[in-house]
C-alpha cells in the first residue's frame, strides 16, 4: 500500500543517541506518525539523556522529563489538564524504556491503563537498564549477557509478558511494532492516535552497545527478531483478540536471530532449542495475519 | 447558650470538620485537577472534594490514582500543562513522595499540597506528630503549621496566591484528627470574596505545542548550581512575599496571619517555641502559668520553610531561656525544632539557652498540666542534650 509520511522532522539533529540507536529512531518515526500536537513525557531512560542536556532540546514538541517511576501517573495529569483547556486535539504520549515499564513504572502504568487515561504508553524496549550500562531488567530475555548476568539471564525466568498484563486493564489499543517494519509502525502510531482511552504500543528497540551488535545492524537484528518468531508483530483487533499483523512466509530459526548478537554467545544448543519452543509457544496464542 | 459567634461581611458561618474547612478552602480556589491517594487522617479532605466533583459542585477533573507518588506526579504533570492543581496526603504517603517533592519545587511548580500530620511506622501509629512533613524539609518546598481548622481554611488560599507568585510549592499542615477529625465553628467565606483574592492561574511557562519547551533535561554541573541558586534565593524573599499576602488578605477577609506569633511575651524570662495545634494548648498553660506569676510567653512558629529567622530574632532577643516543644527528632541529633533554633541563634552575641524538649511523637497526650510541668521542672533540664519524659 501506498501512505504519506511527512517531510517534517519532529527529532532534530545534534539528539544524543548512540550511532544505530534503535530508540532515536523509533522516536523520529513516532512523532513523524503523530504529528506537532504531541506533549511527550519521558522517565529516566537512555531518552533522558539522548533529548539533549538543558537549556537545548532535539523535538521540536513539547517534552516533559520526569522522575523514573512515574510517567504513567505524570502523563495521566497533562492529559487531565489539557481537557480542563479544551486541548483533546493534542496528543499525550509517554515514552519509556523497558525498566520504566516492566520494573519501576510498572504500577504508575496499571493504575493508568486501569482508569483508562487517554494517552499513549509507548515502550521502547531495549531488553536491559541500558543508559545506567546494560543491567538486567524483567524484560532482558533468557541467556541474554548484561553486566549483572555475566553468564547469561537465569533461564529460570521467561521474559514477562507485559503484553498479556495490559491486555487485562481493558485498553482501547494494544500493539507490538519495530521500526525495521515501518508500515506497520506507522499504521499502528495511525490507530493509537485514533483511539480513545488507554493504548499502549510495545516497541522492540535495538541497542548496539548492549546487544553487542555493529551499530549498522541494529534494523536488520530486529527484523530477525520478527521473522524468527522472537518478537512477533501483533495488535488488538476490533473483535477484541490478539492478532498477528505479519507472519513471515518462511519463518527463520531463532538460532539466527540469537547468533546475530554477542550477548547470547554463550548459550548451548539446548538453550537454543528451549528459547525457539517458547517462541513457537508464545505464537500460537495470537490470531495468524 | 449560643457559642456561635456572627461571621463576617461575606462569610458565611459553619460548624465543620477540620478536613472539610481544607476542602472548602480548596474549592473556593477552583483548581482544575484533583490528584489523591487515601490515607489515615487525610481521608476526609478527599472524600469531601470527591463529593463536591460527583455533585458538579467543583468543575474539577479528580484523579483517582493508585498511590500517593503517582498522586503528585499526577498534580506534576497537570500543573506542567498549566492547570492549578490541588492534591492532599498524611505520613507514609509524603514519604512515598519524597523523590517528586525534589522535582516539583526545583522544576519551579506551583502546588498547593495539605499534609495531615501523622507519625511513620514502624510500629503503626495513625496518630499526630510532625516527623513526616519535617523530614522533608531539604525539599524546596515551603512548610506552614497551622493551629486552627479557620486558619487551614484560610491558609489554603494564602498558599495559592504565594505559590503562583513565587513559582514554589507549598505544603500546608494540619494536625491528624485533632483538627483533620474535630469540629469548630467556622467562617467559609463567598466564592465572589475569594475570586477577587486569588485570580485564575495563568502559567508563566507549560507544555504547549504552539510554544514547545523541554522540562527538566539533565543539567550541567555549573547549570545545576545556578538553578539551585536561584531556588534559593527565592526561598529568601517569601517572608517578604507572604507579608504582602497576608495585607492583601487582610483588606478583604478582615483576618491576619503572621509566620510567627508571639502570645504574652511582654518580660517573658522563658520562652515556649511551638507549632502546631499543640500550640492551642501552650497558649492555656501559658495563662495559667502567668496567673501564677510566671513570666513565659509562647511564640508560635507558623512558617517552618522558609525559617522565619529575622522575626524569630526580634521575639527572643534578650530573653534567657526558650523551650523547643519538637514533635519530631532526628534520631542521633535531637529535636529538630532545637535544631532550627539553635541554628538561627548561633551568630548573637547574647542568646537564649534553647531546651530542646521532645514534647510528643506518634499522638502521645499534651494537657495544659504537662506543659506547665515541663516549665516547673525546668531546673532539671539539659540545655544540651534532648529532654524527653
Amino acid at each position: 500500500m501506498l501512505w504519506n509520511v511527512t517531510t517534517v522532522e519532529y527529532l532534530n539533529s545534534g539528539h544524543l543517541g548512540c550511532p544505530g540507536c534503535g530508540a532515536s529512531l523509533s522516536m523520529r518515526h513516532a512523532l513523524k506518525a503523530l504529528g506537532e500536537k504531541t506533549v511527550v513525557v519521558i522517565p529516566a531512560c537512555c531518552w533522558s539523556i539522548i533529548a539533549g542536556p538543558f537549556p537545548t532540546t532535539a523535538l521540536s514538541v513539547p517534552l516533559l522529563h520526569v522522575p523514573f517511576a512515574t510517567a504513567a501517573a505524570c502523563a495521566s495529569g497533562v492529559r487531565r489538564a489539557l481537557i480542563t483547556k479544551g486541548h483533546q486535539d493534542v496528543q499525550v504520549m509517554v515514552w519509556a524504556g523497558d525498566g520504566g515499564t516492566f520494573d519501576i513504572g510498572f504500577q504508575a502504568l496499571s493504575g493508568a491503563a486501569d482508569r483508562n487515561e487517554d494517552f499513549i504508553y509507548v515502550c521502547y524496549d531495549n531488553e536491559a537498564y541500558m543508559n545506567t550500562g546494560v543491567q538486567q531488567s524483567s524484560a532482558t530475555p533468557c541467556g541474554a549477557w548484561t553486566t549483572t548476568t555475566p553468564g547469561g539471564k537465569d533461564f529460570a525466568y521467561q521474559k514477562k509478558d507485559l503484553i498479556g498484563i495490559v491486555l487485562g486493564h481493558h485498553p482501547a489499543y494494544i500493539a507490538t511494532a519495530t521500526v525495521s517494519f515501518p508500515e506497520d509502525f506507522y499504521l499502528k502510531f495511525e490507530k493509537a492516535r485514533k483511539a480513545h482511552g488507554f493504548t499502549f504500543l510495545h516497541l522492540l528497540a535495538a541497542c548496539p552497545p548492549g546487544w553487542k551488535i555493529d551499530s549498522q545492524d541494529s534494523l536488520k537484528v530486529t527484523r530477525l527478531a520478527v521473522d524468527s518468531g522472537v518478537f512477533p508483530l501483533i495488535e488488538l483487533n476490533e473483535s477484541g483478540e490478539l492478532q498477528q499483523t505479519y507472519r513471515p512466509d518462511s519463518p527463520i530459526p531463532v538460532k539466527t536471530y540469537l547468533q546475530s548478537q554477542k550477548r547470547f554467545k554463550d548459550l548451548s544448543d539446548e538453550d537454543i532449542e528451549l528459547i525457539q519452543a517458547q517462541a513457537e509457544e508464545k505464537n500460537k496464542k495470537y490470531l495468524p495475519a | 447558650m449560643n457559642f456561635m459567634q456572627n461571621p463576617p461581611a461575606q462569610h458565611t458561618s459553619e460548624m465543620l470538620l477540620g478536613s472539610d474547612a481544607i476542602a472548602y478552602g480548596v474549592k473556593l480556589c477552583r483548581p482544575e485537577v484533583i490528584a489523591a491517594y487515601p490515607i489515615t487522617p487525610q481521608t476526609h479532605i478527599i472524600e469531601t472534594l470527591s463529593s463536591m466533583v460527583d455533585s458538579g459542585e467543583m468543575p474539577s477533573e479528580y484523579i483517582k490514582v493508585e498511590s500517593e507518588m503517582s498522586a503528585i506526579a499526577a498534580c506534576f504533570g497537570s500543573v506542567a500543562a498549566g492547570s492549578r492543581s490541588f492534591t492532599a496526603t498524611s505520613s507514609h504517603g509524603l514519604a512515598l513522595m519524597h523523590e517528586m517533592l525534589h522535582w516539583f519545587a526545583a522544576s519551579r511548580f506551583p502546588l498547593v499540597m495539605v499534609n495531615a500530620n501523622r507519625a511513620l511506622g514502624a510500629p503503626w501509629n495513625i496518630w499526630t506528630d510532625q516527623s513526616d512533613s519535617l523530614a522533608q524539609r531539604d525539599t524546596g518546598w515551603l512548610q506552614i503549621y497551622c493551629e486552627t481548622a479557620q486558619e487551614a481554611l484560610d491558609t489554603i488560599l494564602l498558599s495559592y496566591w504565594l505559590t503562583e507568585r513565587i513559582m514554589l510549592p507549598v505544603m500546608v499542615m494540619i494536625d491528624g484528627f485533632i483538627l483533620s477529625h474535630t469540629m469548630e465553628q467556622l467562617f467559609v467565606p463567598e466564592q465572589d470574596l475569594a475570586d477577587r483574592f486569588l485570580p485564575a492561574y495563568q502559567a508563566p511557562y507549560h507544555l504547549d505545542t504552539e510554544n514547545p519547551l523541554s522540562f527538566g533535561a539533565a543539567a550541567t554541573p555549573d547549570n545545576f548550581y545556578n538553578l539551585r541558586k536561584a531556588l534559593a534565593k527565592t526561598m529568601k524573599n517569601v517572608p517578604k512575599e507572604i507579608e504582602e499576602g497576608a495585607e492583601r488578605f487582610s483588606r478583604l477577609f478582615h483576618r491576619r496571619y503572621a509566620n510567627l506569633e508571639g502570645y504574652r511575651l511582654e518580660g517573658a524570662e522563658v520562652v515556649i517555641v511551638s507549632s502546631g495545634a499543640l500550640t492551642g494548648t501552650v497558649r492555656i498553660a501559658v495563662d495559667r502559668l502567668r496567673d501564677a506569676g510566671k513570666k513565659v510567653g509562647l511564640v508560635k512558629l507558623r512558617l517552618f520553610r522558609p525559617f522565619p529567622r529575622e522575626e524569630l530574632l526580634e521575639m527572643v532577643q534578650g530573653v534567657p531561656d526558650v523551650l523547643a516543644f519538637s514533635r519530631a527528632v532526628s534520631y542521633g541529633a535531637g529535636g529538630t525544632l532545637a535544631q532550627e533554633l539553635r541554628a538561627s541563634l548561633y551568630h548573637l552575641e547574647s542568646r537564649p539557652r534553647i531546651f530542646d524538649v521532645i514534647i510528643s511523637l506518634g499522638g502521645k497526650e499534651v494537657f495544659p498540666e504537662t506543659v506547665i510541668d515541663v516549665v516547673q521542672g525546668m531546673g532539671g533540664l539539659s540545655p544540651v542534650n534532648s529532654n524527653w519524659f
